[in-house]
């Protein structure tokens, strides 16, 4: 086996950690859908802004001192404290909270039973709402985000996979951060699933996924449920901020992980959560391997910006529901 | 007392069926087409010109543009900016392999290859509908900006990977470049907007109108009292990619004079002008107006008042300026999801009975 042929699989099993990673903003979408039938496209600010809240955190920024400074002359920027990682995730996972419950107290309720589009747009209005928030609260400068996970490249696999290849074969490179990535991500979609099948709540969501109406008719109430759901989207945000955040530096880009979760939304189905997972595996694996083996050969590199897009596009053609979506039908 | 329509009979169906039917309105409309061709071209200089006036007009043609396709045809596109690139892209093409070809003949000729790529796109929105016709619109708005980054040939591979206009005039008046005068520039995007804005008015009222109207109320409907989805849908995407190629043309060739792809054409623009539709009203061509009037004035006040008079760091002012664009399309959409247009419309239906509303 030639050295290009591992190449190729180790392109492969980067293409699949790249793939989890999407499914993992894919998945707020997601659950936000089901519940609520709201398009929910602040969900990569949301990503930010909660690494952002993180990283304020745990290196005790003071909140909104660029403005203070420019109000009031003063120059205050930090307390001079260090927060430890875990107490830093559990207040931003507070902060997530509390801002699903405005978000439902200020938006959603005013707009229930207004048109789809209309919800879309409310929620790409909170997308720059957020943004400048986020920025305003805790600047804009790129920041570093640690909390504890290991970085740069596994040793152990490489050493142990070097022999495969001949001479010109080093292993397969696989990054820490990303194995952590995938295992966190499967834990988290399993979590998730028991959650939706074996408690109360769980149940709960899954009644207003099917039918709001009936689901209020027996007693559920949407607006506990949606604070619920945003709070979920919030905590699915908060890791995959997580990750993205120690992976490149929490800046605005992150942000548009986003607009790279809408292809593998329509791949896999808006409203299925097997769905986002088999669909941010195929987008994931799909844009590395046809970059390695088509874009950079031949198109001179860069496919991966649109690749998804094209993918999805055409599968559409043929399947406009997804893989795993409803089936749309459609009576006059 | 003064705006009603008591005391105005119509004696002809074309009386009848005439844009501004109500007195008042019509002469608002020769009054501000008057002062917009006698009295602006005097007393505009570079910063309003170049800040406010040009950048309206543009958009305000793409937004008639998405207008036709959303508001009109029910079809969502994201795709915007991709086509405003096309329309750059082939207007430089044009320009610098014709040189002798008439400015005017250049930016009709873009606005009809966008047409083409536009339809191109569109044809996914007849097996597909809202939210996922929406995703799928950015598969262009992608591509295409990777695409005219890419390959050279769209730029004459010049190094920057930079596109910037020759100079053109028009009746020996510069219109591009940079010897261009402010007033000409407005002239000559006026005179696009006029045109435009007419052709979709009527556009909209006629059969094809129609047509698009019946696809986005109810399709199978339609198709049931035989309005062709195809022909209705394709000529809405043709239509409106027309409109904004025309507007990228413009944007590039006029008011920038010259762009880089990603820079120029982005995500954000596709927003921007998606702002502008859903802001100033849906299904409505002052609604384009307005919007794109809003959309342009409103950064540019904030930034007066953070920067010029609180003189605050111009980093803080457009954070602050994120948050109140988010918050009031937030705002506008819970107290006015009609937007503008709409106000407008409950206004002047007020202004009808007064003083006397019972």
């Amino acid at each position: 086996m030639s050295a290009n042929f591992y190449y190729g699989i180790e392109v492969f099993l980067n293409g699949m950690m790249a793939g989890v990673l999407y499914s993992l903003v894919a998945l707020g979408f997601v659950l936000i859908f089901k519940a609520s039938g709201i398009f929910n496209y602040a969900q990569g600010v949301m990503a930010l802004f909660a690494a952002l809240t993180l990283v304020g955190f745990q290196n005790g920024q003071i909140p909104f001192s660029h403005l203070i400074n420019a109000i009031f002359g003063t120059n205050i920027h930090h307390f001079g404290w260090h927060l430890p990682a875990l107490f830093a995730i559990i207040l931003t996972l507070m902060v997530m909270i509390l801002f699903a419950y405005l978000v439902e107290k200020y938006i959603l309720k005013h707009l229930v039973n207004q048109e789809p589009i209309i919800l879309f747009m409310a929620t790409i209005g909170l997308a720059y709402f957020m943004e400048g928030f986020g920025d305003l609260m805790w600047g804009a400068d790129i920041k570093k985000l640690d909390v504890g996970l290991p970085q740069g490249g596994n040793t152990w696999l490489e050493e142990k996979t070097a022999f495969l290849g001949g001479p010109d074969f080093y292993g397969f490179y696989l990054d820490n951060l990303d194995i952590w990535a995938t295992a966190f991500a499967g834990l988290l979609v399993v979590s998730l699933v028991l959650f939706s099948q074996y408690t109360k709540t769980g149940r709960a969501l899954r009644a207003v996924a099917d039918d709001h109406q009936a689901a209020l008719s027996v007693g559920i109430s949407l607006r506990a449920i949606w604070v619920i759901v945003w709070s979920i989207a919030g905590f699915v945000a908060l890791v995959a901020g997580i990750m993205w955040g120690s992976k490149s530096g929490v800046q605005f880009s992150l942000s548009l992980i986003a607009l790279k979760a809408l292809p593998v939304l329509m791949l896999g189905g808006f409203t299925s959560i097997p769905g986002a997972i088999v669909g941010g595996l195929i987008i994931g694996i799909g844009e590395k391997m046809f970059e390695f083996l088509i874009g950079v050969p031949f198109l001179g590199g860069a496919t991966e910006n649109w690749f998804a897009y094209m993918l999805a596009l055409l599968f559409l053609v043929f399947r406009p529901q997804g893989l795993f979506g409803e089936k749309i039908i459609e009576r006059v | 007392m003064l705006y009603r329509e008591a005391g105005d009979f119509k004696t002809s169906y074309a009386k009848d069926q005439q844009t501004f039917p109500i007195a008042l309105d019509r002469w608002g409309y020769f009054l501000t087409i008057a002062v917009a061709v006698l009295v602006v071209p005097f007393i505009l200089n570079d910063y309003w010109s170049n800040a406010v006036v040009l950048p309206f007009l543009i958009y305000a043609i793409a937004a008639i543009g998405l207008n036709i396709l959303i508001g009109y045809c029910g079809q969502v596109s994201l795709g915007s900016g991709g086509f405003m690139a096309v329309g750059a892209y082939a207007s430089y093409k044009l320009m610098t392999a014709f040189p002798e070809l008439n400015i005017v003949f250049v930016v009709i000729l873009s606005g009809g290859i966008t047409a083409l790529v536009g339809m191109l796109f569109g044809l996914p929105s007849l097996r597909i509908k809202g939210f996922y016709l929406a995703v799928a619109t950015l598969a262009a708005q992608f591509f295409l900006v990777w695409l005219f980054n890419k390959v050279p040939w769209f730029y004459n591979y010049s190094a920057s990977g930079q596109i910037s206009a020759p100079e053109r005039s028009l009746f020996g008046f510069a219109v591009t470049g940079a010897n261009a005068h402010p007033a000409t520039s407005y002239l000559f995007c006026l005179g696009f907007v006029f045109v435009m804005a007419w052709a979709a008015r009527n556009m909209t009222r006629g059969a094809n109108g129609r047509k698009w109207m019946a696809i986005r109320d109810m399709d199978i409907a339609a198709e049931i009292i035989g309005v062709d989805p195809l022909k209705a849908k394709l000529t809405a995407f043709g239509v409106s990619s027309f409109y904004i190629g025309i507007s990228g043309a413009l944007l590039f060739s006029v008011y920038l004079g010259a762009a880089e792809v990603g820079e120029a054409f982005g995500i954000e623009k596709s927003f921007l002008i998606l702002f502008m539709v859903i802001i100033g009203g849906l299904g409505s061509m002052f609604g384009s107006f307005a919007g794109a009037a809003f959309m342009i004035l409103m950064p540019v006040l904030l930034k007066n008042i953070m920067v010029g008079q609180m003189d605050w760091p111009t980093d803080l002012a457009s954070h602050f300026q994120f948050v109140i664009v988010g918050g009031l399309i937030i705002i506008f959409l819970i107290v006015e999801p009609h937007g503008l247009a709409q106000l407008w419309r409950l206004t002047k239906e007020k202004l009808r009975l007064w003083p006397f509303p019972h």
